[in-house]
């Protein structure tokens, strides 16, 4: 805390124009287009004002247009790096309209592909935030990895970055021989790799420098501004859907929420945030562990489905932890195969929000670091 | 590796090459290319995917740069918006000549999955900007993207430097 003190101390003697600068949206730090007005007084940043809809995508007039199996890959493409969590609240809520139970097998291989996605994200995130930090080696180590991880969704569903597998009542196709195998050894791979880049990266007192005390989220704060996933975790919130609303077999596991401790800072800096994302994915594993010795071999991918999805007359809200927080989508349905509206609910968008809060007092190059740090994603902020 | 291996030729006093001048510096410019690399939506995961570990984008003497000043060509990887499209013009007005133009992934070849009901999205970047090489994909695989970088240095290395005009209005 002293550095902060001293940089407010500093900012209150001396006064100076303040200057108006613009980040983004061709920025190689801002994870996308997005564009930040800056207000600085010297290096020290005075206010931010974020400008979205450089990547508005018209998600809402797609969804109108098309119908529900088409709705799909839209849905991929607003979190694009974690694909296989998007996919599944939309077609639970699809389930819960027309009230569809899928087999046991399914549910299994949704949470193992989601676990992996939610690794292979968290991968990106932490990779991601140690280049804005000046660490290029762990970008480098998180890159193999999450090959091996893309391998395996490849030989699932087809494609390694959009996935469209997800199926209402099912998914498209069965598990390849050795998944099992392959599942385990990625396991052990990420496990390694993480105890590798916890000295690398996370204990490295360079990195704890740059990133401890720096952006601090206070639990209020948080909870005031509707954040989810490692955001508000980071802040020392235990809330989890997967925990606090068990949606599928979420409950048949036993894995932590990991909180932020303020291990090395204050409760909520970019660090803790960052821990965060780090443990998460030891617990995904140790779910897909679990998984992967309870799931069944037999039996079909699919429940009975009538080919074309038409859900009754009526409206939905489903909501699942995604690897950047709650991704909620609520659907009205007018008993036709095409959805009169849905909403999505994005966690990036509303994460983005705590930016201009939290940023305020600090060095410019900190600004980018708790950008990187709150992992936005702009496919979903701007949709 | 193909002018060393002319260079190990036996003549006397070696290395003794007879070429154009157009040829060497055309060698040159197509193994060095640094690229501005505008990274939109999730085709720019996929390079980011390219420049790691697995595939090394550098190896072809690519190195990414922030400022198109300093420029060769320019990737464009992801959905063009309206908004965003004004941008792409000036950056790329921004860049030196010679400059190139690689359009990564559907969307910005031609709209992609957004080109029916996408009102806000522009149906291919090629409406403001001359485009060199398209690879296709939704997104491409990093394999697409090395293809895409083949075609684009065997294209700088044809290209006429001298006489530029002349050529052109023979060919014309
Ligand atoms: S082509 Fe496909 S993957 Fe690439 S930006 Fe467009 S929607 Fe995304």
């Amino acid at each position: 805390m002293s550095d902060k003190k001293r940089l407010d101390l500093e900012y209150s003697q001396i006064e100076s124009d303040k200057m108006r600068i613009n980040v983004g949206p061709q920025h190689p730090s801002t994870h996308g287009v997005l564009r930040l007005e800056v207000e600085v007084d010297g290096e020290i940043v005075t206010e931010v004002i974020p400008h979205l809809g450089y990547l508005h995508r018209s998600f809402e007039k797609h969804c109108e247009k098309m119908t529900y199996p088409q709705v799909m890959p839209y849905i991929d493409r607003l979190d694009y790096i974690s694909a296989m969590n998007n996919e599944w609240p939309y077609v639970m809520a699809l389930e819960k309209l027309m009230d569809i139970k899928v087999p046991e097998k399914v549910d299994y291989i949704r949470v193992i592909l989601a676990e992996l996605n939610r690794i292979a994200n968290h991968q990106i995130a932490v990779a991601t935030f140690g280049l804005d930090a000046g660490a290029f080696t762990p970008f480098l180590f998180f890159f193999r990895d999450r090959e091996y991880i893309l391998w395996i969704l490849e030989k699932m569903s087809g494609a390694r970055l959009l996935y469209n597998y997800f199926r209402v009542g099912g998914l498209a196709a069965d598990v390849y021989p050795g998944f099992k195998e392959d599942c385990l050894n990625i396991v052990k791979q990420v496990r390694k790799t993480n105890a590798e880049v916890m000295d690398l990266l996370i204990y490295n007192s360079i990195f704890i420098k740059r990133s401890a005390n720096v952006g601090i989220l206070r639990p209020d704060v948080a909870i005031n501004f509707a954040c989810s996933g490692p955001v508000l975790r980071g802040s020392g919130v235990k809330y989890d859907l997967r925990k606090d609303e068990p949606y599928s077999i979420y409950d048949r596991f036993d894995f932590d929420i990991p909180v932020g401790k303020g291990e090395v800072g204050v409760v909520g800096d970019c660090w803790d945030r960052n821990m965060v994302r780090v443990q998460e994915m030891e617990q995904s594993c140790r779910i897909i562990e679990q998984a992967i010795a309870q799931m069944p071999m037999e039996g079909d991918v699919s429940a009975l489905v009538p080919k074309r999805i038409k859900p009754p007359k009526g409206e939905v809200y489903m909501r699942a932890e995604n690897p950047k927080g709650d991704l909620g989508f609520y659907i009205v349905s007018n008993g036709t195969d095409k959805p009169e509206r849905l909403k999505a609910r994005g966690a990036s968008f509303v994460n983005l929000s705590v930016i201009p809060e939290i940023s305020k007092g600090y060095m410019f190059a900190d600004l980018i670091l708790i950008l990187g740090s709150i992992d936005i994603v702009l496919g979903e902020v701007d949709r | 590796m193909g002018l060393l291996n002319k260079l190990d030729d036996p003549y006397e006093g070696g290395g003794i090459v007879l070429g154009k001048v157009e040829d060497l510096l055309n060698w040159g410019r197509s193994k060095s290319d640094w690229y501005l690399h505008f990274g939109l939506a999730c085709c720019a995961i996929e390079f980011m995917a390219m420049n790691a570990s697995h595939f090394d984008f550098m190896r072809f003497g690519t190195i990414p740069r922030t400022s198109p000043r300093q420029a060769d060509f320019i990737m464009v990887t992801g959905t063009v918006t309206f908004k965003m499209a004004d941008r792409i013009k000036v950056l790329y007005e921004q860049m030196a000549e010679p400059k190139y133009v690689i359009s990564v992934g559907s969307c910005s070849n031609c709209g992609g999955p957004y080109w029916e009901h996408g009102y806000h999205v522009l149906k291919g970047v090629d409406r403001i900007i001359p485009v060199d090489v398209y690879i296709p994909g939704c997104p491409p695989r990093p394999e697409a993207f090395e293809e895409g970088m083949m075609l684009l240095q065997s294209k700088i290395s044809k290209q006429a430097i001298f006489n530029k005009r002349k050529k052109l209005e023979a060919e014309l």
